[in-house]
């Protein structure tokens, strides 16, 4: 697995920064965000992308490619992969993405409408197109298998992961790269959020503004980043003696066909049913649910809702917990994100907590894990994404032994 | 500097190359230049020339030669339909 976020660069970093429920929101730094009323954001600390990538290949690359390539280096190198010639066609890679290059797109709308110039760089249709990210990775990786770039806004890593799953399950893969990266951090994106109202300023205080599930919840807050995980079918990974660290086991995706931004109950709660069915598993053998837990007061609350009416009374025995509440919504890389800590915390017997639990809240009366890790020994875990537009992903792990 | 001075000095920029290796007789595909590196360069030369190179012209503009060529005709205003002849007999090659 390969992680490339702001509370760390690589996964030990940042599974450790997660146990210590230390936050990685802070005022944004890339560009000055005084005139806007929500100046934070999950951004990553001093990045500086020659100290990774050449300059000729940085011409190519937008920030949000960047960062996949970068998460899809630590996956590789961690996971020992190696792919014959021979295997290439059954090697793909499947890449989620909210925004794209929007750092390009907003460089180039500046040039266009501000600056009046009549000629944009040759380069800004590579950088900007949603695919960046998954080419540059099957160019890096020599994947020539079934590949794609999937944009379902927050839901687009956990899709994008499902249907890599998938695409070994059926047949068509061995080896798939999977996982998300997102580079919102954007004057234009930010103006656009804004009008939501739905960002958490954080009132001074940027490492305690996102609080999901807590009663005086006030939004969430945008990251950016990337994950990437190593996907193999059991059998060649078992053969090359692989360090297997989950079996991914079940897919629930569906639709709420509701409202374009306010999330439904049964919607998500299908997709937790339709996991738990393909892996086999009844809703009483999950131990960990790594919620969707934006921090926004709809979500937390309508959340809570889906858990129980998909848990019913082992809703209360589940332990849940978002991890945003410490590396920010990612976007289209959040549930790649998000898996990776919900792997860790298989693998490793330990719970990363909801940071910035303050007050409890009727209307959200579950076990959230607040404020400090925990050591459980886990067996099973879903991870949920529930994205604006009623798409949902969820996806099942469990222990390979 | 003149404009062969400075078409290398950009094709040398945008290219990443060492100095001295961009020569006034060198082609684009001795330089590992091809065609995406090729309208770069382009977009450079025009930045930095502030004028128009039209796609009738751009697509034949594969060595340091034809590019200082091409360059002296459109900022002198001179006639560039043979340019755009050979161009056009270059792509009708290409398809067939």
């Amino acid at each position: 697995m390969g992680v490339f976020a702001s509370p760390g660069r690589d996964t030990g970093t940042f599974f450790s920064s997660l146990l210590s429920c230390r936050s990685a929101v802070r005022r944004i730094s890339q560009w000055d965000p005084s005139a806007l009323s929500v100046q934070i954001a999950a951004e990553i600390p001093e990045y500086n992308p020659t100290d990774y990538f050449p300059p000729k290949r940085l011409d190519l690359l937008d920030r949000f490619a960047q960062f996949g390539l970068l998460a899809a280096r630590e996956a590789v190198s961690s996971s020992g992969l190696e792919v014959a010639e021979e295997e290439k066609p059954r090697f793909g890679v499947v890449m989620g993405t909210g925004m794209g290059g929007a750092g390009t797109f907003d460089s180039g709308f500046y040039s266009l409408y501000v600056k009046g110039e009549t000629r944009l760089h040759p380069f800004t249709i590579p950088k900007i197109m949603h695919n960046a990210a998954t080419s540059q990775i099957c160019m890096e990786y020599g994947a020539q298998g079934p590949s794609l770039a999937i944009c379902t806004a927050c839901s687009s890593a956990g899709h994008a992961l499902g249907e890599a799953f998938h695409m070994i399950r059926y047949g068509m893969a061995d080896v798939m790269l999977a996982g998300g990266s997102d580079a919102p951090i954007t004057f234009g994106m930010f103006r656009s959020w804004e009008s939501v109202r739905v960002l958490a300023t954080g009132n001074g205080d940027p490492s305690h503004a996102c609080r999901p599930f807590s009663a005086d919840r006030e939004g969430m807050v945008l990251g950016e980043g990337a994950a990437v995980l190593v996907l193999e079918e059991y059998e060649r990974a078992r053969r090359r003696g692989a360090k297997i660290s989950a079996e991914l086991a079940g897919y629930g995706i569906t639709s709420d066909a509701g409202h374009i931004t306010q999330p439904s109950v049964t919607g998500p709660a299908r997709a937790i049913r339709m996991a738990l069915d393909e892996a086999g598993v009844n809703p009483e053998e999950v131990d960990y649910v790594n919620a969707h837990g934006t921090g926004t007061r709809l979500n937390d609350a309508v959340e809570t809702q889906v858990i129980k009416a998909a848990f019913r009374d082992h809703a209360w025995r589940l332990a849940i917990s978002s991890t945003k509440s410490m590396h920010g919504h990612v976007m289209g890389a959040t549930g790649a994100v998000e898996m990776v800590a919900t792997v860790l915390a298989l693998d490793r017997g330990v719970i990363p907590p909801t940071a910035n639990y303050t007050r409890p809240d009727p209307e959200c009366d579950l076990d959230y894990v607040p404020n400090q890790a925990r050591d459980k020994k886990l067996r099973v875990a879903i991870s949920n994404s529930f994205a604006f537009g009623g798409l949902n992903a969820v996806l099942l792990v469990r222990r390979p032994d | 500097m003149n404009i062969e001075e400075k078409v290398i000095e950009i094709i040398t920029r945008e290219q990443h190359l060492a100095p001295g290796l961009v020569k006034p007789d060198s082609s684009f595909a001795e330089l590992g230049i091809d065609s995406l590196d090729g309208v770069n360069i382009l977009f450079a030369l025009e930045q930095e020339f502030k004028i128009d190179i039209p796609d009738s012209i751009a697509q034949n503009m594969r060595s340091v030669g034809q590019v200082v060529d091409a360059l002296t005709r459109v900022i002198e205003g001179r006639d560039i339909s043979d340019l755009v002849a050979i161009a056009k007999g270059a792509g009708a090659a290409s398809a067939s």
